[in-house]
């Protein structure tokens, strides 16, 4: 009984960093139909600044609980300028084009990313503990938990549910789901394209750095975490749906339980588990648990 | 694959085999890495050919290198002979099995499972502390030619002599493929898999048949480059060794079989230079070379060449 507790918790903290992590993927993918390689890079970005903006925050030996809206700006800030320059400057001249060549653009564009952080922030870790130490443990079922995992368990609830009122409840967000349903006919009806393309992409940006942000108290922040996360965030979005943002919270659901049960129960099975659960969903449901099927074209 | 094959490729070659006598042992060195590598590009080349971009052909690429590595711990084979063969016998078995799931996706989903399997054998290679030597890896001793004890630089000129051997081969059956009927549908899977299948050609098998091709190419240059360097790591299926194949796929063009291999040496040569001065901007220049090829050169650094080669053949 207790382990099933322990094993629910533990799936829930991971379950909510996942769907931090991928919905942003799954948003983007929805509208702009492209699969962005370079979510990942935005993640490592939005760690990167979280952690730099936090520990200059704690080192100044400001008011200790404001380095968690540090967090939130850094995301914000590092999201609103890397997702507009990189829609307008490169991604908006593939529109149109492969598929296959649109994944090439955006996989450039991780690849520029980055060295970029290399080049800014340097190749030496970054410690941003202050936000995680400060929250102290929580005692659940004998076990002390980091309260930090629940603070990242109020975050994803916030941002799904801040996107749910933002997708169904907005002027814009309605707009966002015409164009999902039909560009064109969008188009024709005066629904201004690139606009919604760059206002997306700039929303996708920031949920990548929000990600990243709220998880750099919890790692070291070092060059290459950016290339597990699109993997992993892959994984998710696909298992739940591509485009769909229900499905991304299914998808996160889905493995983050199955991969605290594999810990706790069948630890040898850890590092396969997401790839295990893909590969069952996409048996059985090519196009994920949410996914709608599309007319072929002939 | 449109240029004169049989009279281009001999000249290569023997330039090939005079170079290895001519040129100094470290630009040999190089130019057998880089013939390696241009064999594991081929593979990126004949699923782009067929509309599919793979992210993960470290998966092959770095399970014949192990694959040569354990041959030579666990049995003592060091016969070059036998160790090619093998390393590319287990490339194609994990293709055949990979395949199986990864064949029935196209576009993304091919690229990101493609990607996802070749980082979970990443993670089994750091893992695996036991078998694998963990993020150490395993050195591969000197191998040997039919029997003959090679040392120094015999060995390095024979390894060099036994890339370029495997070079022609996969290039020549690479353009036997793509002037195969399946080689054919395979391009013409890209263009409209629908179409294909209203035809009556079997779509899957197509894909099937140039995914353990493509595997077999990698192992193939995975086996070489682990005999070349005589040391394997768990970064040869890391997603950096499977990306920069498909940039020199990219910039090398997918419409011919010299575009890649070309491709593969002057990356190489370039890489070379380029790392020593700019370790840390390497591969934003790549990134950037790759986006402005794909924006304005989308048949590959060959192409305008290729264009002007076809113009005067009228």
């Amino acid at each position: 009984m207790n382990q099933l507790l322990i094993i629910a918790v533990d799936g829930l903290v991971f379950a909510s960093w996942l769907f931090l992590v991928s919905v942003g993927l799954s948003l983007i993918y929805g509208v702009l139909r492209i699969l962005n390689i370079a979510h990942g890079s935005l993640f490592a970005v939005g760690a990167y600044a979280g952690a730099s903006l936090v520990v200059a925050y704690s080192t100044a030996g400001l008011w200790a609980p404001g380095a968690l809206g540090v967090l939130l700006v850094a995301a914000l800030a590092a999201g609103l300028v890397a997702g507009p320059v990189i829609e307008r400057g490169i991604i908006r001249w593939t529109y149109g084009r492969e598929p296959v060549m649109q994944l090439l653009v955006t996989f450039s564009v991780f690849l520029i990313l980055e060295d970029l952080t290399k080049l800014v922030w340097g190749v030496s870790p970054y410690y941003a503990y202050q936000p995680y130490q400060l929250l102290g443990q929580v005692r659940i079922g004998g076990i002390d938990y980091p309260a930090y995992s629940f603070l990242l368990l109020l975050v994803a609830a916030l941002t799904g549910v801040g996107l749910w009122w933002f997708v169904r409840r907005t002027r814009f967000g309605r707009v966002v789901v015409a164009v999902i349903h039909d560009p064109e006919i969008s188009v024709a009806m005066g629904v201004n394209l690139s606009r919604v393309y760059v206002t997306t992409f700039a929303l996708g940006s920031v949920l990548a750095a929000l990600g990243g942000a709220f998880t750099a108290p919890m790692i070291s922040v070092v060059p290459g975490i950016g290339v597990e996360v699109i993997v992993l965030a892959f994984a998710v979005v696909v298992v739940g749906g591509l485009g769909s943002l229900e499905g991304a919270a299914a998808g996160a659901l889905l493995i983050g339980l199955v991969r605290a049960a594999a810990v706790h129960l069948l630890p040898v099975l850890e590092l396969f588990t997401i790839y295990l659960v893909m590969a069952a969903v996409l048996l059985v449901r090519p196009l994920g648990l949410f996914g709608r099927v599309e007319a072929r074209r002939i | 694959m449109n240029l004169p094959r049989g009279a281009l490729g001999v000249l290569l070659v023997a330039a090939l085999v005079v170079a290895g006598l001519v040129l100094p042992r470290w630009l040999v060195f190089l130019l057998a890495l880089a013939l390696a590598k241009g064999v594991a590009v081929l593979s990126v080349v004949v699923l782009m050919r067929a509309g599919l971009v793979s992210f993960g052909q470290g998966l092959f690429f770095a399970g014949a290198a192990y694959a040569a590595g354990f041959a030579m711990r666990w049995w003592g084979i060091r016969e070059a002979l036998l160790l090619v063969p093998w390393s590319v016998g287990l490339a194609v078995g994990l293709g055949a099995l990979a395949g199986l799931l990864v064949a029935r996706y196209r576009d993304i989903f091919f690229a990101m499972l493609t990607l996802a399997l070749s980082m979970v054998l990443y993670g089994v290679l750091i893992k695996a502390y036991g078998v694998t030597g963990g993020s150490d890896g395993i050195r591969i001793p000197t191998p040997t030619l039919l029997g003959l004890q090679l040392s120094g630089d015999d060995a390095r000129l024979v390894v060099y002599y036994l890339a370029v051997a495997a070079t022609a081969a996969a290039a020549w059956a690479v353009g036997r493929y793509a002037a195969a009927p399946a080689g054919y549908l395979a391009h013409a899977v890209r263009d409209n898999e629908v179409r294909v299948a209203y035809l009556g050609a079997p779509v899957s098998r197509i894909v099937y048949a140039a995914f353990l091709l493509s595997s077999g190419l990698a192992g193939l240059g995975g086996a070489l480059t682990a005999l070349n360097v005589g040391h394997v790591d768990p970064g040869l299926a890391y997603w950096t060794t499977s990306g920069e194949l498909v940039f020199i796929a990219v910039l090398g063009g997918t419409g011919t079989v010299l575009g890649p291999l070309a491709g593969a040496v002057v990356y190489e040569l370039i890489r070379s230079y380029a790392f020593k001065y700019a370790p840390y901007a390497w591969q934003m220049l790549v990134g950037a070379a790759m986006l402005l090829i794909i924006l304005f050169l989308p048949g590959g650094l060959w192409s305008p060449v290729e264009r002007v080669w076809r113009r005067a053949q009228g």
